[in-house]
């Protein structure tokens, strides 16, 4: 390269030390470098203007500054929002879906703190709602107590999910099978497994393909059913599906660094020579982080279900991918987790009703792609250095 | 149902495997010499779907189809080289990467595909052949190429020059280098070449073997593809052979749905059929335990650098 007359060379070398701030750097600048990536495909797409549809996504996914405003007044006073609209609503949606986002996330970060590559959170969480499906509408009569008819399904869905978890587990433990493939098939024989019960097997009733409406104390309390003590609430489906994520990340902080067995876990994820010397098993924990990754997993499908209130053909794919996604974004840190999954739950909120469809995934892919490039690139210092004399092999293995 | 009629059934059946698992084929063994060179590409579905959906999108203002798969293969080739310049120059784990590039592919066809979904579709050109009956030109000549192709494929590797520079890179890459190879420039050359056989694939997928786009088109293929180099101990005639049976597999819950067929069909039995879609998923599982027993009592011949990113002047392989 020429510069000022004098010849140039881009050399490229690995940081020695891995500064804090290139986590939180990578993430941040991956986030806005997606945004303005996403904003030409948004382009292509036929979108008019990307910032505008941007803008669009954020008044869905969160609402507008003058509806916080109106909703905190109406809150205090203890009236119902005005204009007869709802203050909430939007961030009412948003925690809706943030809170399988979180439990997914959760699964993937357990996973992948050991360098397990869970793929198959959907499928996990498939079989959890299937499995929590089966203990409401087929198992436990429809007059059972709310709390312990959802605690029957919470543990319905996450033994599911720990089972599903501890196939591709196993797999690897003792035969050393590629997790990744495994359980990515699993995902579609879940998916396959739930048509066949709803959409022409035992549990679709007619030709709904459905297993109908859930008993009300199969699903979870939403917060319009307190509308007539506190008149804000009416209309907002937000129910304690957030609390059993925020509940269960806080756990999950406490396991990875506070107790031995999450020790044991980094340990193994930055190093699984030395976690065999260390006399740490291997294939014990390998077993055991994929039971707990599927059993979270599955926890979101219990929760997811529970909110949809029926299972049909249409239970949503991909919180699982999205929750690799948000797994790398929040630096695989529980509680970091919780924040961006309430993001990530906005941008699908924002994004449902906007066209063109497909902004969400197409986001999620950009911003995994970029964040692991630009961690990478923050790995490296470049350099423009002055070239003094012809160098005849070229040092540095750049090609 | 007479003799001549199982028959002819079977050799349709037969026909159809060979037509589902084409497609299978190409990207299987375009990642087979990825792998070869010493690079894992687990954007295969990624690439798939992006070639799937630009495939399409070209054939449907251009009408030719043709020029679909050409730009199919382009562009799984541009997104084969973002992978490999984060795993190779940049040297990320393959694995993280190869994860963005199916997230990114499966995105970015999902929100790009919008206008094509639903679209009408590549008209087959109909030919009479002895035994097959009509079948569709443009699948009969896929099916040939694909079997000119696989062999073409393991002469390449096993007995020419470049193959065999290739297969030193992935077994060695610092003896290759030492040799005067560019180690580099192989690796890129093959990851960029695996991509834009998949990329070629997924468009077969929506011009000729199963016409049109709608979201998630390949289904999984691109994994059951990385799947299968495995099995194929990563041997492009082996790799041709299980492309097929899962191409049969793929077929199979359509073909039993036939109502002439004995004791075996589900056309009375819809429910049967629905648990059939799973099968090509759980072979899959079952094929990569067999394949692991294997790798215990042979090792199977995996390349011995597969994985690892090549520093020169770092000890390693």
């Amino acid at each position: 390269m020429k510069l000022n007359g004098a010849n140039y060379r881009l050399r490229i070398e690995a940081r020695l030390d891995n500064p804090n701030w290139i986590g939180l750097v990578s993430s941040i600048v991956g986030v806005l470098l997606a945004l303005f990536v996403g904003g030409f495909v948004l382009k292509a797409a036929g979108a008019d203007h990307p910032v505008a549809t941007y803008r669009e996504i954020f008044k869905e996914g969160f609402g507008t500054f003058e509806d916080w405003q109106a909703g905190i007044s109406a809150w205090m006073t203890n009236t119902s929002c005005p204009k007869g609209k709802l203050c909430f609503g939007p961030l009412s949606d948003t925690l809706v879906k943030a809170s399988p986002i979180l439990l997914t996330t959760l699964a993937c970060i357990i996973a992948f703190r050991m360098k397990l590559w869970n793929i198959g959170a959907d499928g996990q969480m498939f079989l959890g709602a299937w499995a929590a499906t089966g203990v409401a509408v087929f198992l436990l009569p429809k007059t059972t107590d709310r709390w312990l008819m959802l605690t029957a399904m919470a543990l319905a869905g996450t033994l599911a999910g720990v089972f599903y978890g501890a196939i591709p587990g196993f797999l690897k433990a003792r035969l050393n099978i590629n997790e990744i493939i495994t359980t990515l098939m699993l995902n579609y024989v879940a998916y396959k497994w739930v048509e066949f019960f709803v959409v022409v097997g035992p549990w679709s009733i007619g030709d709904f393909e459905s297993t109908g409406r859930f008993p009300t104390p199969a699903t979870w309390p939403r917060l319009t059913e307190y509308a007539e003590q506190y008149p804000i609430a009416a209309g907002l489906t937000t129910h304690p599906g957030i609390f059993l994520g925020i509940a269960a990340a806080i756990l999950l902080a406490w396991i990875l660094f506070r107790s031995r067995w999450g020790y044991e876990i980094r340990v193994i994820g930055n190093n699984p020579n030395a976690a065999r010397y260390a006399g740490i098993s291997l294939a014990r924990n390998i077993l055991l982080v994929m039971c707990l990754s599927g059993g979270l997993a599955g926890l979101a499908g219990m929760n997811e279900i529970a909110a949809l209130r029926e299972l049909n053909g249409r239970f949503p794919r991909g919180y699982g991918f999205t929750g690799v996604i948000v797994a790398w974004l929040s630096r695989l840190n529980p509680i970091g987790a919780i924040l961006v999954s309430l993001l990530f739950g906005g941008l699908l909120v924002g994004t449902k009703l906007i066209q063109p469809q497909g902004i969400a995934s197409m986001l999620q892919g950009v911003i995994l792609f970029v964040v692991v490039g630009t961690e990478l690139l923050f790995h490296y210092r470049f350099l423009l250095e002055k070239v003094e004399t012809v160098v005849t092999e070229s040092v540095e293995g750049v090609s | 149902m007479s003799a001549n009629d199982l028959f002819l059934l079977a050799v349709t059946i037969l026909f159809g495997a060979l037509v589902s698992g084409t497609p299978l084929l190409f990207a299987t063994i375009g990642e087979i010499f990825s792998e070869r060179a010493g690079v894992m590409n687990l954007g295969i579905e990624g690439m798939m779907l992006v070639g799937a959906m630009s495939g399409f999108a070209v054939w449907f203002y251009t009408d030719s189809i043709l020029l679909g798969l050409l730009v199919g293969m382009i562009l799984g080739g541009l997104l084969a080289l973002l992978h490999a310049f984060i795993t190779i120059t940049l040297r990320a784990d393959q694995v993280v990467s190869g994860l963005a590039v199916t997230l990114l592919g499966t995105g970015l066809s999902s929100i790009l595909g919008q206008p094509y979904v639903g679209q009408r579709v590549p008209a087959p050109f109909t030919v009479a052949m002895p035994l097959l009956g009509n079948i569709s030109a443009q699948q009969f000549t896929l099916v040939i190429v694909g079997l000119i192709f696989a062999p073409l494929a393991w002469f390449y590797v096993n007995r020419t020059r470049p193959g065999l520079n290739m297969r030193s890179v992935g077994e060695q890459p610092s003896a290759a280098d030492s040799l005067g190879i560019n180690v580099y420039l192989i690796r890129f050359t093959y990851v960029v070449f695996g991509g834009a056989m998949s990329g070629f694939a997924g468009a077969t997928m929506s011009l000729i073997t199963d016409p049109g786009w709608v979201d998630g088109k390949t289904s999984g293929l691109g994994w059951i593809a990385v799947a299968l180099v495995i099995f194929a101990a990563w041997d492009p005639m082996r790799g041709m052979w299980v492309s097929y049976f899962f191409g049969l597999l793929r077929r199979l819950p359509l073909d039993l749905q036939n109502p002439a067929l004995p004791l075996i069909s589900t056309a009375h039995n819809p429910q049967l059929g629905r648990l059939m879609d799973m099968l090509p998923y759980i072979a899959t599982i079952l094929i990569l335990i067999i394949g692991s027993r294997e790798s215990i009592r042979k090792r199977l011949g995996a390349p011995a650098a597969l994985g690892t990113p090549y520093v020169r002047g770092e000890r390693g392989l």
